[in-house]
C-alpha cells in the first residue's frame, strides 16, 4: 500500500513539474496530447473495462464534442456556450448510442457502436454546411478560464493536467462506489445481478453517460489543442486506437488506460519522427503485449514484478539455508 | 393466503411443452420439494417464477399479489430470492464482496456513484452475519477463486439468505457435494426460520426427502403427483416415473 502511495506521489510530482524538466516545447505538447487522450481512454475504459461493453464508435462522440466547439465558435458564440454545447451534445449522442446499442452485449454491442460511429463520421464528411466537410473547421484562439490565458503550451498543459486529474479522481471514486461495483457485477454475472434486484440496463446506461461525459471532455481539449477539427479525427481508426490504449494498458484497471495512452501517443508522435513505419512498430508492440501480458501493461507488469520478487525471495532464503547447512557441516 | 401460487402456467420452447398447466400452491413457512427426472422442467419452472423467463400463459402470485408481469429485477424487492444449480457468483471478488452485492441489490445505495463501498460498514457486518449462518465467517475475505466447490455452494445460499427473503427458491443446493458437505448444507437449511417459505428442487432423494413436508413430482412439464412426503413416496406413479421401475 505504501509503495503504491510513493509511486502515486512520484507520478503526481513528475506531472506537475513536467514543464521544468521536459526538453523543449514539442515534448510538452506531446504530454498535453497524452493527457487528453488519457481522459478519452479513461472514459472508454468505464464501458470496455468495467462494464464489459466494448465500443468501437467512441471517436464519433469525441468528434461531436469537437465539432460542436468549432461550429458554435464559428457561429459567433463564446467559449462557455460552445463548451456547454459540446458536453451536452456529446452526452445526448451517448444517450442515443446507449438506447440503440444496449439492446445487445458482446459482438452485437461492438457492431452497433461501430455503425453509429461510422454514421457520425459520414455526417462529418458530407454535411458540409455544418462541418465544412473534408476541409474541417478552424478555430481561432483558446478560452480564458477564470481570466487565465491558456494560449501558451505551458498554460495549456496545466489546464489539461487539471482536467485529467479531475477525470482520474472521478473514475477512482466511481469504481469504489456501489454503482461501480454494480457495473462490474453486470459485466461478470448479468443474470445474477437481475436476480439480486439490480436494474442491469439502467446501470449500463449510467455507465454510458459517465463514459460519454469523459469522452466529450477529451474532445473539447483535443479541439482546443489542435485548433482544427476534420472527419479524420473521428474515423474508425481513431475509435480503434483508443480501444487499443485501453486494452494494451490494462482494461478494467485505473491506471492502465493512462499508460496505454502514453504508449500510443509516444509511438505515434515521437517515434514516428525516427521510424517511417511506426504503425508496424505499434502493431509489433501490441503483439508482444498480448503474448507476454494479455491482461495489459499495468496488471501484467505488477504480476511479473511480484513473480520476480517472490523468486528473488526464495533464492535468498535458499542461500541462507545453504549457508546455515554448510556451517553446521563445518562445525564437527 | 398462500406464499406462492402458480396457476395454469404454460411455457413452450418451439413445440416442446416445458411447463404444461402447472398449478402449485405453497403455504407460508412450508418446505416444498420439487422432484422429477432430468428434463422434467424443474429449473424452467423456477425461471418462470423468478421472471427470468416469461410464461406463455397462466399466472404467478406472491402472497396474493399477481407478479406475472412484474419484471424479474423487482421480484427480489418483493421478498423472493433464489440460488442457481450452476454456481453463478462473481469470480473476481472476495466472498464478502459477493454477499455485499446481494445486500446492496435491495438497498437504495446501489445507485450511489460517490461513496466508498468499503466504508459502508453496516453492509459488511450484515454480510458477515449472513456468512456466519452458512459457516463461512472466518474465510469471508478470501477471494472466490481460492474457495472450494462446497464453499461456493454455501456462498450461493448465503447470498440468498442475506436478502432476508420471504420465499426462498433453492435449485439443487446439494448438487456436486460430498456426503459431509451435504450434511453441513442440510443443517444450515434446517436452521432457516419458519418465516421463510422454501421451495427446493433436488435430485438427491435421501437428503431432500427428510427436509420436505410436501412434494411435487414433475414429469414432462406436468405435475404428476403432489402430496405429503408419505403420500408421494407411496404413490405408484412416483416409482414409475422417478425410480424408473
Amino acid at each position: 500500500m505504501s509503495r503504491r502511495f510513493i509511486v502515486f506521489v512520484a507520478g503526481f510530482v513528475a506531472l506537475v513539474t513536467l514543464p521544468y524538466w521536459m526538453p523543449g516545447v514539442y515534448y510538452l505538447n506531446v504530454s498535453s496530447q497524452i493527457l487528453y487522450y488519457a481522459v478519452f481512454a479513461l472514459g472508454l475504459n468505464i464501458l470496455a473495462g468495467y462494464g464489459g461493453l466494448v465500443s468501437l464508435g467512441h471517436a464519433g462522440l469525441f468528434g461531436i464534442a469537437a465539432y460542436a466547439i468549432g461550429y458554435m465558435l464559428q457561429a459567433g458564440y463564446g467559449h462557455p456556450v460552445a463548451i456547454l454545447t459540446a458536453l451536452v451534445g456529446g452526452m445526448a449522442s451517448m444517450a442515443l448510442y446507449a438506447v440503440l446499442s444496449l439492446r445487445a452485449t458482446g459482438i452485437g454491442f461492438i457492431m452497433i457502436t461501430l455503425a453509429l460511429g461510422q454514421i457520425i463520421w459520414g455526417l462529418a464528411y458530407r454535411w458540409i454546411s455544418i462541418t465544412g466537410g473534408d476541409n474541417g473547421i478552424n478555430l481561432h484562439g483558446r478560452p480564458h478560464p477564470f481570466g487565465f490565458a491558456i494560449n501558451s503550451p505551458v498554460a495549456f498543459y496545466y489546464t489539461t493536467l487539471v482536467v485529467f486529474l479531475l477525470a482520474l479522481a472521478s473514475v477512482a471514486v466511481f469504481v469504489r462506489s456501489p454503482l461501480g461495483a454494480a457495473l462490474m457485477g453486470t459485466r461478470d454475472q448479468p443474470r445474477r445481478m437481475t436476480a439480486l434486484g439490480y436494474h442491469v440496463w439502467a446501470i449500463r446506461f449510467w455507465a454510458c453517460m459517465f463514459s460519454g461525459l469523459l469522452t466529450a471532455i477529451s474532445g473539447v481539449l483535443f479541439v482546443y489543442y489542435t485548433q482544427f477539427i476534420s472527419p479524420q479525427a473521428l474515423d474508425l481508426t481513431a475509435s480503434a486506437e483508443v480501444l487499443l490504449m485501453v486494452i494494451s494498458g490494462g482494461a478494467g484497471t485505473l491506471f492502465g488506460p493512462i499508460v496505454g495512452a502514453a504508449l500510443v501517443i509516444v509511438v505515434k508522435s515521437v517515434v514516428s519522427g525516427f521510424i517511417e513505419r511506426w504503425n508496424m512498430l505499434l502493431g509489433a508492440i501490441f503483439v508482444v503485449i498480448v503474448i507476454l501480458m494479455p491482461e495489459g501493461l499495468v496488471p501484467g507488469t505488477t504480476r511479473l514484478w511480484r513473480l520476480a520478487r517472490r523468486k528473488a525471495g526464495a533464492r535468498a532464503s535458499r542461500k541462507t539455508e545453504l549457508e546455515a547447512a554448510s556451517k553446521a557441516e563445518a562445525k564437527p | 393466503m398462500s406464499a406462492l401460487t402458480v396457476s395454469q402456467l404454460c411455457k413452450s420452447f418451439g413445440g416442446l411443452h416445458v411447463t404444461a398447466n402447472v398449478n402449485l400452491n405453497v403455504e407460508p413457512g412450508e418446505r416444498r420439494l420439487i422432484i422429477g427426472p432430468n428434463g422434467a422442467g424443474k429449473t424452467t419452472l423456477f425461471n418462470l417464477i423468478t421472471g427470468e423467463l416469461t410464461p406463455d400463459s397462466g399466472s404467478i402470485a406472491l402472497f396474493g399479489h399477481n407478479i406475472t408481469r412484474v419484471p424479474s429485477r423487482r421480484r427480489p424487492h418483493m421478498g423472493m430470492a433464489r440460488t442457481y444449480q450452476i454456481i453463478t457468483l462473481f469470480p473476481h471478488d472476495t466472498i464478502i464482496h459477493n454477499v455485499s452485492l446481494a445486500l446492496l441489490g435491495l438497498s437504495a445505495l446501489r445507485w450511489n456513484p460517490l461513496i466508498d463501498i468499503r466504508r459502508k460498514t453496516h453492509l459488511i457486518e450484515q454480510g458477515r452475519e449472513a456468512l456466519a449462518r452458512v459457516g463461512l465467517a472466518d474465510i469471508a475475505d478470501r477471494p472466490l477463486s481460492q474457495t472450494s466447490y462446497g464453499e461456493r455452494r454455501r456462498v450461493e445460499i448465503a447470498m440468498a439468505l442475506a436478502q432476508n427473503p420471504k420465499v426462498l427458491l433453492l435449485d439443487e443446493p446439494f448438487a456436486g457435494l460430498s456426503i459431509d458437505e451435504r450434511r453441513d448444507v442440510q443443517e444450515l437449511l434446517l436452521a432457516i426460520p419458519r418465516d421463510v417459505t422454501i421451495v427446493m428442487i433436488e435430485h438427491n432423494m435421501d437428503v431432500a426427502l427428510e427436509f420436505a413436508e410436501r412434494i411435487t413430482l414433475l414429469h414432462f412439464g406436468e405435475v404428476i403427483v403432489e402430496g405429503t412426503r408419505a403420500e408421494v413416496v407411496a404413490d405408484p406413479r412416483t416409482r414409475e416415473v422417478y425410480l424408473g421401475h
